[in-house]
């Protein structure tokens, strides 16, 4: 209830984005979900850093608190036949290697993307390199239904533990690279991401309510496209909304971006599959 | 046929002169952000004005609420209320400030309406590809300017 009364306050136009969120606590099957935190030392502009739910409408939220109302979760029970099913020219499925199951990956999610052998690699790189590598399968398609399907699966897995990027060490040019995209004025329109999500959450353009642009849920259930979305896939929305020329999904700008952006949900807990307008 | 011919060719050279009028966006004059000269060098017509705030490339309201079109929904919180905001602003600093408002508030998240320079990346409108190489438009002709700013010029308390 207290976000209705938020938002009622927001269309008077009272608005602060020292306003405090909504009261509610996300809890998912009994499973409490850190969704506001301390900012992590890194982030000079914020002290608070809160997850997208909070920014939902109760509907909307209401759909991530049970898993049997998440619409996310068909896909991940499509990614569970994925994980047995066999494919490509070594005979192999993900489980041939992965025999104790996608549950082997908890708290992978909440690492990445890390560094390995000096490249900076997000899931759906590892997802592809052993399905290419080990599997002798055709790669899948970085927003495709399959890949997020499994990004979502192997990210469930951490649901519940808190984002804890690297960003030091061999992480560092990448995590610079990362937020100097991220403060770049793109386009027509010339806006940073910093533009809505920094200097503006909480706040109304037209008729959506600005979040931090946390990307802790990701993959998301996003309603008005009915599938899973990327994150890179959202990276090149945002971007292209500002009269600008995107960069590809899968591309080193949006890997960089990734890990900028991943460190910013650092305490906030993973929360993926999330459900988002 | 003398007096046609020669109306006609009045005709031309105003048309000439109204175009010549016309300021580039590349060469508008800022004294302190403020523009003192009409744009298109027409008068601007406020209902077209009103018109603008609330679609295309204008959509002021995405951003900034007007109690006066209350009528439209999903009025934005980013700017500032533009309730009364020709007791605040002369109408040249209202036509700098929708020209471009970066420079009269430097970091401000406003779009620059009326240029066509100095953009990263470019885009091909909305469709996420980069822009084709030709001229580009500003995102606001130079009319439309004027005729949000003569809406902008009733917005009195």
């Amino acid at each position: 209830m207290k976000i209705g009364a938020w938002t009622a306050v927001a269309m008077l136009g009272l608005t602060s984005v020292t306003l405090a969120q909504d009261g509610n606590t996300l809890s998912i099957d009994g499973e409490t979900i850190v969704t506001e935190a301390v900012a992590p030392a890194h982030l000079e502009n914020l002290d608070t850093i809160y997850s997208g739910w909070r920014f939902r409408t109760s509907e909307t939220q209401a759909l991530q608190i049970d898993d049997f109302d998440n619409p996310a979760m068909i896909f991940v029970d499509q990614a569970l036949d994925l994980f047995e099913a066999v494919d490509g020219s070594e005979g192999k499925s993900c489980s041939s290697c992965h025999t104790d199951g996608p549950e082997e990956f908890a708290g992978l999610h909440a690492s990445m993307p890390k560094v390995v052998d000096g490249k900076l690699v997000v899931m759906e790189d590892l997802i592809n390199s052993h399905r290419q590598d080990v599997m002798g399968a055709e790669p899948w398609k970085w927003s495709g239904a399959d890949m997020q399907a499994m990004v979502a699966l192997i990210g469930l897995q951490s649901r519940g533990t808190p984002m804890d990027v690297t960003i030091d060490g061999d992480a560092a040019p990448f995590w610079e690279k990362g937020k100097e995209l991220y403060y770049t004025r793109f386009g027509q329109l010339e806006m940073s991401c910093a533009n809505c999500h920094e200097d503006n959450y909480g706040t109304m353009i037209r008729a959506d309510h600005l979040s931090q642009g946390q990307i802790n849920g990701f993959p998301t259930y996003r309603l008005k496209q009915a599938k899973l979305i990327s994150r890179h896939n959202r990276f090149r929305g945002c971007i292209r909304d500002t009269r600008a020329e995107t960069f590809a999904e899968g591309s080193d700008e949006f890997r960089a971006l990734e890990l900028y952006v991943a460190s910013r949900s650092n305490g906030l807990h993973v929360e993926t599959p999330a459900v988002r307008q | 046929m003398y007096f046609r011919l020669g109306l006609s060719f009045a005709a031309v050279i105003c048309a000439t002169v109204a175009v010549s009028e016309e300021v580039k966006p590349t060469e508008v004059l800022f004294v302190d952000g403020a523009v003192e000269a009409s744009l298109s060098g027409q008068p601007g017509d406020p209902s077209s004005g009103a018109d603008i705030m609330n679609k295309g490339a204008g959509n002021c309201i995405a951003c900034h609420q007007v109690s006066a079109l209350a009528h439209l929904p999903f009025q934005g919180e980013i700017g500032p209320p533009l309730d009364g905001v020709a007791d605040r602003w002369s109408e040249a600093e209202l036509r700098g400030i929708v020209t471009n408002a970066k420079i009269m508030f430097e970091d401000s998240m406003m779009p620059s309406f009326y240029k066509t320079e100095g953009f990263i990346r470019l885009g091909d409108e909305y469709t996420g590809k980069a822009h084709g190489g030709g001229e580009v438009q500003p995102l606001l002709t130079a009319q439309q300017i004027e005729d949000v700013v003569a809406y902008l010029v009733t917005l009195k308390e």
